[in-house]
């Protein structure tokens, strides 16, 4: 490892698009393999296709929202306590 | 007598001689100490041995089952790597302290008693207060101090629920105690602390991002996890657990994304994770035990590693916080790497050793039906690779460019998070030696195609989210700023006492000051009545004031005060408190 040698491949705009789709590709894949698998769960809901994903994705966009209003509820300045 | 020692033995009074080393002999001293007590692990004889009179109760220092051991095992393992990442540290305080810590925590997981265990309890704490003050910060030192605040008063809440529980029972044994007494309350809440069960969670937050770079591996390691095992002890099968661990894998999340600093972020989901296992002792079936322990081990060294990526940056940085870092991938690739996958085993990747621990628990917890339960857990699973799968990664490692440019760091800290990775990975893909040392026998295969799908369904889509918020705009920008949590119930009425002591009680002070003196003044130009008022005082000090406690137990003899009546005891203490509490409270605000 030399050290002063650095990693530029995500600084072009190209690069970084070739990533997302990559990702946005094994999504697509993720969602279809969901339809051909063995399920064995144990509440019913769990062998709908593609609850998981759907859960997911409401999950954390519903965190992201309350982590907004938790904000504007716990908000101070940095040197409140002192 | 045994051939081998009580392992909390070895790392204590192995650290008293760390002092008088130096150099490449230190060093590889303090690589042989975590070796030797590992080889003496293996050793252990089952059952209970060094075993020493106290009153009239024994001190047992080595109860070994299978439960203690993997604690053994795990807490000997991470010292191990603490160290290694620790051995450029010249302070040796520091090691001292690391070692003293480490041994507590053995000697907790070993103890076969409730005063062994207090006694280890209590080094714990002392010796991890030393690793937030050796940052030598002026932030640190005060979050040291109410580090030791927090964790003097759940030494106390425990001390006295165990004098009153041996009171009450007779017994001393460290076993399965169970809420019923106030005494078994009392514990309870002293281990609750240490497990950082909410409220009582907020020094985590606070400490840990404050304390040393190498230290931090150490306390994310020992103080909430041997609460655990505790708790898996003393405590399984108790509801409150349950949904109090449920509630504990959910709300840190909102604050974890919300936090700059990103050590703290990592606090916050150590919180998260601990919650996953609360709940499981609180559903406390075979697989739910086995699943904590599984899920402690595997945590254990993720945790420490992202704690060391991100303390490597800090280490060679000096900047910890999201708005000053981003890009760092162009020139520490090494430990950008260990970071994804301390990453991804904390966000339960397949391959990875979250995986296989995680989904025990949440299986134990789908097989008792408890519907609300098993939905908390798994938007906490989502929610735990957003902030410290994706957030931590993402804006240390790339994000914007910050421009820093920098080197990787020391050769000691690269191999113990190239250990920590390495064990990581390898636990994710055979995970069987894992399973095998597990207290109960696991019958639990976690590679199925359907919770690989599963899980990456839900892992991958909360990625989508997170790209998509991040892409429009909407995700929360990193801001300086400070958030508040449950120890704003204690701070400020804290400050408001100390601004009362120093305001208004210094007037009066000075008040009666000047008083007296114009006392004085006036007695020496009337001799006469200065003796006559002396008399009356000395009458009043003598007299009245003596007869006083008399007068007073008087009065409280009708109220139930003796022994006995503990409830009572216990409600008048209360009620002042709170009422100082209120009274404080609706003073400030």
């Amino acid at each position: 490892m030399k050290p002063n040698k650095e990693i530029t491949f995500l600084d072009s705009a190209q690069n970084r698009k070739k990533v997302r789709l990559y990702f946005y590709i094994s999504l697509c894949v993720l969602l279809i393999v969901d339809f051909f698998i063995p399920k064995h769960g144990h509440f019913p809901w769990e062998t709908v296709p593609e609850f998981f994903a759907v859960y997911g994705f409401i999950g954390c966009v519903g965190l992201i929202f309350i982590a907004k209003i938790l904000r504007w509820v716990v908000r101070r300045k940095e040197d409140y306590y002192d | 007598m045994t051939s081998t020692l009580p392992p909390a033995a070895i790392f204590i009074l192995g650290a008293f001689i760390i002092p008088f080393l130096r150099g490449r002999v230190r060093a590889g001293y303090l690589l042989a100490l975590p070796a030797v007590a590992f080889w003496n692990l293996l050793y252990l004889p089952p059952g209970q041995s060094w075993q020493a009179g106290f009153l009239d109760y024994s001190l047992i220092f080595c109860r070994v089952d299978r439960l203690s051991l993997v604690f053994g095992y795990i807490f000997v393992i991470i010292s191990f790597i603490g160290i290694v990442y620790a051995l450029h540290v010249k302070d040796s305080g520091q090691h001292m302290a690391a070692f003293c810590y480490a041994g507590g925590a053995l000697g907790v997981t070993f103890a076969g008693d409730l005063f062994t265990l207090y006694l280890f309890w209590e080094i714990m704490a002392l010796a991890s207060v030393y690793l937030i003050l050796a940052q030598r910060t002026e932030p640190s030192r005060a979050a040291a101090f109410r580090y030791f605040t927090w964790h003097f008063f759940g030494g106390i809440c425990l001390l006295a629920g165990i004098i009153m529980y041996v009171t009450a029972r007779g017994t001393t044994e460290f076993d399965y105690i169970g809420l019923s007494d106030p005494g078994s309350y009392l514990i309870f809440a002293g281990f609750c602390l240490n497990a950082a069960v909410f409220p009582l969670h907020a020094w985590l937050p606070d400490a840990y991002p404050r304390s040393t770079v190498t230290g931090a591996i150490f306390m994310s390691a020992l103080t909430t996890k041997s609460a655990v095992y505790i708790l898996a002890r003393t405590f399984p099968g108790a509801p409150i657990l349950m949904w109090a661990g449920a509630f504990m894998t959910c709300f840190p999340i909102f604050y974890a994304v919300i936090v700059n600093d990103m050590r703290r972020v990592l606090a916050y989901s150590l919180i998260n994770q601990v919650g996953f296992m609360v709940c499981g002792i609180g559903i406390g079936t075979q697989l739910a035990i086995n699943g904590i322990v599984a899920h402690a081990f595997c945590h254990i060294v993720y945790k420490a590693l992202l704690f060391m990526s991100t303390g490597a940056v800090l280490h060679m940085t000096g900047k910890i916080r999201a708005t000053d870092l981003g890009g760092l991938h162009k020139t520490m690739p090494f430990t950008a790497v260990c970071c994804m996958i301390g990453a991804a085993s904390i966000s339960a990747f397949p391959l990875f050793s979250g995986f296989i621990s995680k989904s025990l628990t949440v299986a134990a917890v789908a097989e008792e039906h408890q519907t609300i339960v098993w939905f908390m857990l798994l938007f906490a699973s989502a929610g735990v690779f957003h902030h410290a799968g994706i957030k931590v990664p993402f804006f240390v490692f790339f994000g914007h460019d910050s421009g820093i440019r920098t080197k990787e760091p020391p050769l000691n800290m690269r191999l113990a998070m190239g250990a920590a990775a390495f064990i990581c990975i390898f636990l994710g893909i055979y995970p069987a030696p894992l399973y095998n040392i597990l207290p109960y026998p696991v019958d639990f295969v976690p590679y199925t195609a359907f919770h690989v799908v599963g899980m990456l369904q839900l892992l991958m889509f909360g990625a989508l989210a997170f790209t998509m918020l991040i892409l429009s705009g909407y995700y929360p920008a990193e801001l300086r700023a400070l958030n508040l949590d449950t120890d704003w119930f204690f701070r400020l009425p804290g400050r408001a006492f100390i601004r009362f002591c120093d305001k208004p009680l210094k007037f009066l002070a000075g008040a009666m000051a000047a008083l007296v003196s114009a006392i004085t003044a006036w007695f020496r130009s009337l001799p006469a009545t200065s003796v006559s008022i002396e008399n009356q005082i000395d009458r009043f000090f003598h007299g009245t004031l003596t007869s006083l406690p008399a007068l007073i137990f008087s009065w409280i003899r009708p109220f139930k005060t003796e022994i006995s009546q503990l409830s009572w005891n216990l409600a008048y203490i209360l009620v002042p408190f709170v009422v100082l509490l209120l009274t404080i409270l609706v003073l400030i605000i």
